[in-house]
């Protein structure tokens, strides 16, 4: 890193840090003393916050280092992933599950996924098992956005703070912000970051283009050094990868904790609406030019030392180092304001699904509220330590779990449209699928009698597709089969005329 | 008309727009226009009509298979 980016970027972070504490305090003196203004800001989200909230929440830090290096790499095609995954798989889901998500959970008063199966299905053990399973694959995610913050922090420093005081500083800012501001505070900074990086996403191509002898010249560099970038396919991207990736990415994302929360949040449905239509555009607007940033840097021949993101150094060779420094500085804000809602998340699915139930039944809401800021600093905390230990399965379950989350989507679509769903397809369908997944996960590839199974993927298709297909089935075919309890409650999810 | 009978052009509609997301009759394909591969200039192009097609599901037909009634639900 250039001697004179340090103080910039240091800057970048702080004035990051000052901006977010001030609207954690005036998100703070907003926010209610219950559970539900807390972890859902009272379901008054209106439409720019939403929209990006979910996608800064989501998709931040990837957009300026993972995502960019893949183009960098392999070409430019994952745009093309990106736009089925986001722009139209998770759309249509928005509509499918976050739309009937939002209108039962307005009706019912539900602040989680696991609440909402819970109370439909009769089932306290479903509830635990959906909350269990989500932050089974939260946990590590959490840890490796920690793990990226404290090693972002040693590269800005060169050293000088050592990774364990980077991590836990990150740690403590976001403990303190989380606790005070409530998911109002975190989706106001998320908008503010969101808009800060569309801007500064096109401001860098302008750049970098008119550096570089203008788009003909980038176009011809590319087409003369690597020809094979502007083949659509080739290299990883195959049909079936491609698909694969966009499907259980898209599914997996509905069933993110801090995704799914926000289903519930809108201020009312033309906020759902209004957002549905913008996706598409969205992604047009910020992955084509972050993308095509990775691919023209392999095209100019740009070389990328080991372990390092093209990003920074494309911009260093053609910007100067002050707006090389701001973009670091920004995607790095990026990946705290990520790790700020799954904490939140996170917490809630810990003391409303797990403890609420089970420890404390007669705990009111503001104990409630309470323990909502407790869960944040027991499970950021936890974290944190895990992050000092890198375990290399906890590394593991991180890198895997979109896939361990779009097993959860199809039985709670599922269950969220077809009455006849039963407590013991659900239990079924997401614990068979969960045991499938995570064997694929863990256990090695092996070949017995010519066929390999645990591998990566069946008849060239990856194998977390065959595990929706399987939570599907099982869903289905077991609830066929047995009868509903008693205490299952069908109309929980009827949500008839009463979405007014 | 019976609902079901209304609720097949939309699915049909977000059938194509997921089918074609990846214009897979470009697959292989290395022709550029205006310095960007043809397949990219397809991407946006069809997530502007996707942005319009959405545009018009919440317009006109918002709320299909959910079971709400029309009146009860323009929130």
């Amino acid at each position: 890193m250039a001697e004179s980016a340090l103080p910039v970027q240091l800057g970048v972070i702080g004035a990051y840090l000052v901006v977010a504490l001030a609207v954690g305090v005036a998100a703070y003196r907003l926010t209610g003393r219950d559970a539900e203004d807390y972890y859902l800001a009272g379901r008054s989200i209106g439409t720019v916050v939403l929209l990006f909230t979910t996608f800064a929440t989501l998709l931040s830090a990837f957009t300026f280092f993972g995502g960019p290096n893949l183009a960098y790499a392999a070409g430019p095609e994952w745009i093309l992933v990106m736009g089925v995954m986001d722009g139209l798989l998770f759309a249509i889901l928005w509509y499918l599950i976050g739309y009937r998500q939002w209108l039962v959970g307005r009706a019912e008063g539900y602040v989680t996924l696991g609440e909402m199966l819970g109370d439909r299905f009769g089932s306290n053990r479903l509830r635990a098992l959906v909350a269990g399973v989500s932050l089974f694959w939260l946990f590590p995610y959490v840890m490796l956005q920690q793990m990226g913050a404290g090693e972002a922090i040693v590269g800005l420093t060169d050293g000088t703070v050592p990774y364990w005081a980077g991590a836990a500083f990150i740690t403590l800012f976001m403990i303190g912000y989380v606790v005070l501001a409530g998911l109002r505070g975190v989706a106001w900074t998320d908008t503010i970051q969101g808009v800060f990086m569309l801007g500064i996403v096109w401001v860098a191509v302008g750049w970098v283009l008119s550096s570089a002898g203008g788009l003909p010249a980038v176009s011809a560099s590319l087409a003369t050094n690597r020809p094979e970038f502007l083949a659509l396919g080739g290299g990883v991207y195959s049909p079936q990868w491609m698909i694969a990736q966009a499907v259980t990415i898209a599914f997996g994302v509905t069933m993110f904790p801090q995704i799914n929360q926000r289903f519930f949040v809108a201020k009312d449905a033309r906020v759902l609406k209004r957002s549905f239509t913008l996706w598409p555009v969205l992604v047009l607007l910020l992955f084509v030019p972050a993308f095509l940033l990775g691919t023209w840097a392999a095209g100019l021949g740009v070389s990328v030392p080991e372990g390092a993101n093209v990003i920074p150094v494309l911009l260093n060779a053609y910007t100067p180092a002050w707006f090389a420094a701001l973009v670091v500085a920004g995607a790095m804000a990026a990946m705290m304001s990520s790790s700020d809602s799954m904490l939140l998340s996170g917490s809630s699915y810990l003391t409303r699904d797990l403890y609420r139930p089970f420890v404390n039944p007669a705990a009111d809401d503001e104990r409630e509220a309470w323990l909502a800021r407790i869960g944040v600093a027991v499970f950021a905390t936890g974290t944190f330590v895990a992050s000092l230990f890198r375990p290399g399965t906890l590394v593991q379950v991180g890198d895997t779990a979109f896939g361990g989350y779009a097993q959860l989507a199809l039985p709670v679509l599922v269950a969220l449209y077809w009455p006849n769903t039963t407590r013991r397809g659900m239990l079924a369908g997401i614990g068979g699928s969960q045991l499938y997944y995570i064997a694929h996960v863990f256990v090695p590839a092996t070949t017995v009698g010519g066929v390999t199974v645990f591998g990566s993927t069946y008849l060239t298709w990856d194998f977390a597709l065959y595990g929706m297909v399987l939570s599907l089935a099982l869903t289905v075919g077991v609830s066929l089969v047995t009868a509903p309890d008693a205490d299952e409650r069908t109309e929980r999810f009827s949500v008839g005329t009463r979405a007014d | 008309m019976p609902r079901k009978k209304r609720d097949y052009p939309w699915i049909a509609v977000f059938g194509l727009l997921v089918a074609f997301g990846i214009p897979w009759f470009l697959w292989g394909s290395t022709a550029t226009w205006v310095g960007l591969p043809v397949w990219l200039w397809w991407h946006i192009g069809w997530m502007a009509l996707a942005a319009v097609a959405f545009a018009g599901f919440t317009r006109g037909a918002w709320d299909r298979g959910m079971d709400i009634d029309r009146e009860g639900a323009d929130g």
